[in-house]
């Protein structure tokens, strides 16, 4: 299926979104999609019998700064009765960095999104957990971000913080204490 | 020490009886981060043998380990970590920073990593290499034991 013949099969189900076809050097049918309508598109190509794309390969993001919009999220979806793939990108403005989230759709994408918005500061709206994938849960900035002071010099910390405060501690060490009488 | 005649008894000082004892087995907790670590095993292993320095028991817990051979670029995530296994081994303890990346950073000159473990730990032996082959390793063990001999009780 080739970019035009997806969007006029796409265009049909999901009729107020927005497609573009998009040029991709491997020959694998890429589509830009609007950004306010991609979980309905997603849905949409999950679930109609003539897409299936049961997989969602792989989800990151690419930063072309300084140009506007600055950032494109990817999707590299996989039906695997069909045997098909598909690309799917989405636009997003450097002023408003946010996508409706996926992982209701696929399950992969609750890490995959928490990792980009970890490196690339993507805000996933509606994302069941959106805390920091790699980076220390303290971090500041967002390393992969094209501006990003990559030789940065800082102090490293050496303490992390308690795992348990002190009464569960000791309560802890009671019980242990009590369990071997 | 002196040898007595007729009695088969070895004198010597308590404290040159303890250098020898800590400076011939030293027990490295298990810590590999990165490459550096494959070489760390390959000495270990019967190749190169560091039982013959009395190290080979690398030990799964840091409270029966003497030695912590930082071998790999050490992550500002995984500092606090490093440290942590640090404060649990009991004293005395000595650290040896294996490689370019735990020494200097290496060619990671960017802001995931500690530019150098000694940022972290007190390092006693650099161990330069990237990574460094058995041969050095076992070199800069050498030179532990050798600070080691020297090192006052008191």
């Amino acid at each position: 299926m080739d970019a035009t013949a997806l969007i006029a099969s796409l265009q049909e189900g999901v009729p107020e979104a927005r497609f573009e076809p998009a040029a991709s050097i491997d020959l694998q049918t890429t589509i830009y999609v609007s950004r306010d309508q991609l979980p309905a598109v997603a849905r949409a190509l999950r679930d109609r019998p003539d897409f299936r794309f049961d997989f969602l390969a792989e989800l990151t993001a690419v930063d072309f700064w300084p140009r506007e919009p600055r950032f494109e999220v990817v999707y590299i979806l996989v039906s695997t009765g069909r045997r098909a793939r598909v690309r799917l990108k989405v636009r997003v403005p450097a002023g408003d960095v946010h996508v409706g989230t996926v992982s209701g759709i696929w399950p992969a994408a609750n890490w995959l999104e928490r990792e980009v918005w970890d490196l690339f500061g993507v805000v996933f709206d509606g994302h069941p957990d959106p805390r920091r994938l790699l980076m220390p849960e303290d971090w500041e900035g967002y390393p992969l971000r094209k501006d990003y002071p990559v030789q940065i010099k800082m102090a490293p910390r050496t303490t992390e913080a308690l795992q348990v405060t002190e009464e569960q501690f000791r309560a802890s060490v009671e019980k242990d204490r009590l369990a071997r009488r | 020490m002196g040898l007595e005649s007729e009695i088969p008894v070895l004198t010597t000082t308590v404290e040159k009886m303890v250098q020898w004892a800590r400076r011939s087995s030293i027990w490295p907790v298990t810590f590999g981060l990165a490459c550096c670590a494959i070489e760390m095993m390959a000495m270990s292993c019967s190749r190169y043998d560091i039982a013959r320095f009395g190290a080979e028991v690398f030990r799964g817990s840091p409270r029966q380990s003497d030695l912590m051979i930082v071998a790999g670029r050490l992550s500002r995530k995984m500092a606090p970590a490093l440290r942590r296994v640090y404060d649990q081994m009991p004293e005395p303890k000595w650290v040896i920073s294996m490689g370019s990346c735990a020494s200097i950073g290496g060619v990671f000159d960017n802001y995931a990593l500690v530019q150098g473990v000694d940022q972290v730990v007190p390092v006693d032996v650099y161990v330069p290499g990237c990574p460094p082959r058995p041969e050095s390793l076992i070199y800069g063990i050498v030179q532990l034991q050798r600070k080691i001999a020297r090192q006052k009780l008191a």
